[in-house]
């Protein structure tokens, strides 16, 4: 009773605080450009939280993420396109308006399905593969996923796909909310919540017995190859969802966003807040998506600082922001 | 498929295996003595083929020395090549050497390599701006054709020149007293400063020898293929990475024979499918390959003791 009083609590608060932003958002207190960046936090803390799971928490380098994130986003953006928009190719509208605002969500998690079956690319090798060897699998799997899309002409091939911006007015004239900021804040919750409950439970904390020790995990029982499918498919599955909310946020995608580029930015957030730390990786995600957006004036410098200030913090603050503690360890009154 | 294209695309997949190989060898060294893999070897190569820009220019475009092209040409290749270990080894020195001497996770220098790329690349591009730029041509293409074949000299010359450069380094590894060092490292790395033998030197030399091929890559690359910009490395380098660890990362001869595997996976597969499928189906093949032999070609995995 007092564990889900707990637990509501942390609800409560979040609720409290999504209602203030699409509050404020919907009354226009802040402008396009400031709603953009929070819509990107939020998929940003998606993704870095979801990546934390294989490069912190299991202690693997998986330097392909941003291919699963591309799974994600052409699935979801191809069924929405193809359900609620008329396009060149996949002709007019199949379902009225009025279903998208159910329907939406349901493809976001299609969407994460696909990427999580995706993950099983990187999962499956994984088996007998660790370290050096994983680690080019995922840039294996990255280049493919991109590759691929780039071949495929019905989904627009190296040109791009687009028409996500119809799927959201659509979902504008149903009811005239800030719906994708809406939906970026429940993936978001969701995400984190997931993760959290994930990494804390005794299931889940066999993939912290991997890390620390493949062969004495194997034998306290912990079934390792189960294990790393779940995380494999966990964290791929959420980066697909991240990549659904990032196509209709943008409106627009094409095989160049989810490059070996995309999977660094993603991997800087990871180290940037702690490796296996969630807190640190929410925070981290909030600090390094504003940090880009300040630092946008510099242009081409920025991506000269950024490495930089990573380099420093390697050197003087490896364990990053948190290092592998969450944010209550520093309340311990507040501790269980 | 007659068997003159066959011959045709087997001579263009020797050079662009060639120009993998190469880069190869540079990751393959540094992962065998350090364990680490260095990110920012493609963006060596990057550096290499601008120094070689740099040093071609100042060397064609003054008034005060004129020397035949070809003595130019070879002067710019070791010219770079020495230039090109200098940056090599000041990687070493400022960015990894510290975090080395802390003992912290080796992920930690894995990162650093990586964002010391990004750094030499998007320096790169805000100093010298994004155009692209054109390397003087140094040595006139000519081209020879036997019977429906076509083979240009600088063709001939970077498949020689890779196989000469594999072949010294290979001498380099087995017959001296430093590659003995080199390989003691990379067999027992706790035993190996007890007996005497200056690592931090040892690593260095790692670092001029990785370097230095990298910068032979790029001067070559740009005389076959004469645009400098400043992500050429970017592609080149991580793909140059797969091979070497599909060769068995650690070995030079794995790194070697990885990279020509790929440069003929990579012009055959557009020389009988569309070229967009060229990097699908490579990194499918090295998928496979490396899901069934997990430590590459010539790799070996060590036992692990419990």
């Amino acid at each position: 009773m007092l564990h889900s009083l707990h637990t509501c609590r942390y609800w409560i608060l979040y609720a409290l605080f999504s209602f203030t932003i699409i509050f404020g958002v919907h009354h226009e207190w802040v402008n396009a450009y400031i709603q953009l960046i929070m819509m990107f936090i939020g998929i940003n803390i998606i993704l870095s939280s979801s990546l934390n799971i294989i490069n912190g928490y299991m202690g693997e380098f998986s330097c392909g993420h941003a291919g699963f994130m591309a799974v994600g986003a052409y699935v979801t953006s191809v069924l929405n396109v193809w359900l609620f928009a008329s396009d060149r190719v996949f002709g007019p509208a199949v379902l009225s308006g009025n279903w998208i605002l159910l329907l939406f969500p349901l493809t976001l998690l299609i969407g994460g399905l696909a990427a999580a079956f995706a993950g099983l690319l990187v999962a499956i090798p994984s088996f007998n593969t660790r370290g050096d060897y994983l680690a080019i699998i995922t840039l294996a799997v990255n280049y493919i996923v991109k590759s691929s899309i780039e071949n495929i002409q019905t989904i627009g091939g190296a040109r791009g796909f687009m028409g996500m911006r119809k799927v959201v007015n659509a979902m504008g004239d149903v009811w005239d909310i800030p719906w994708m900021m809406i939906f970026v804040l429940i993936f978001t919750g969701f995400s984190v919540w997931v993760i959290w409950r994930f990494v804390s439970s005794t299931y889940g904390k066999g993939i912290i017995a991997i890390r620390e020790d493949e062969i004495a995990a194997e034998i306290m029982s912990v079934n390792t190859q189960q294990m790393k499918i779940t995380a494999f498919m966990l964290s791929s599955g959420l980066a697909g969802i991240a990549g659904g909310l990032f196509a209709h946020v943008l409106g627009y995608i094409n095989p160049g966003s989810f490059t070996i580029m995309k999977s660094t930015e993603i991997m800087v957030m990871v180290y940037l807040g702690g490796m296996g730390s969630l807190s640190g990786s929410v925070i981290s995600a909030v600090f390094f998506t504003i940090l880009l957006e300040l630092l946008r004036p510099l242009q081409v410098i920025k991506w000269v600082v950024i490495p930089l200030m990573l380099i420093l913090l390697m050197m003087f603050r490896p364990e990053g922001i948190m290092g592998n503690r969450e944010i209550r360890d520093f309340f311990p009154g507040k501790r269980k | 498929m007659d068997s003159q294209i066959l011959i045709q695309n087997f001579l263009n997949a020797l050079q662009w295996g060639s120009f993998y190989a190469l880069i190869a060898l540079g990751y393959t060294l540094v992962y065998g003595v350090l364990l680490l893999i260095n990110f920012a070897h493609g963006d060596i190569f990057m550096v290499g083929a601008y120094l070689g820009f740099f040093f071609a220019i100042v060397l064609t475009g003054n008034s005060l020395i004129h020397l035949p092209l070809w003595i130019v040409f070879i002067m710019t290749v070791v010219l770079s090549m020495i230039a090109t270990s200098f940056v090599g080894v000041t990687l070493e020195r400022v960015a990894y050497r510290p975090l080395r001497r802390k003992g912290t996770n080796r992920l930690y220098v894995v990162i650093t390599a990586l964002m010391c790329g990004l750094i030499l690349e998007n320096g790169n591009l805000a100093v010298f701006g994004a155009s692209r730029r054109s390397f003087p041509e140094l040595i006139e293409k000519t081209i020879y054709s036997f019977g429906g074949i076509t083979i240009s000299n600088i063709k001939i010359m970077v498949i020689v020149t890779a196989f000469v450069a594999f072949i010294v380094l290979e001498m380099i590894i087995r017959k001296t007293r430093i590659g003995m060092a080199m390989r003691a490292i990379s067999y027992d790395r706790v035993a190996v400063p007890l007996m005497g033998i200056p690592v931090d030197r040892i690593i260095v030399f790692t670092f001029v020898l990785g370097s230095s091929m990298a910068a032979l890559a790029g001067v070559l690359f740009v005389t076959a293929y004469p645009v400098l910009e400043p992500y050429m490395g970017a592609t080149i380098g991580w793909k140059a990475f797969i091979a070497a660890v599909v060769g068995g990362i650690g070995e030079i001869r794995g790194a070697f024979v990885g990279g020509f595997l790929l440069g003929f996976i990579e012009i055959f597969v557009a020389a009988f499918f569309p070229s967009t499928l060229r990097d699908l189906i490579a990194f499918s093949v090295l998928l496979v390959l490396l899901s069934v032999k997990p430590t590459g070609l010539f790799g070996f995995s060590r036992s692990t003791k419990i």
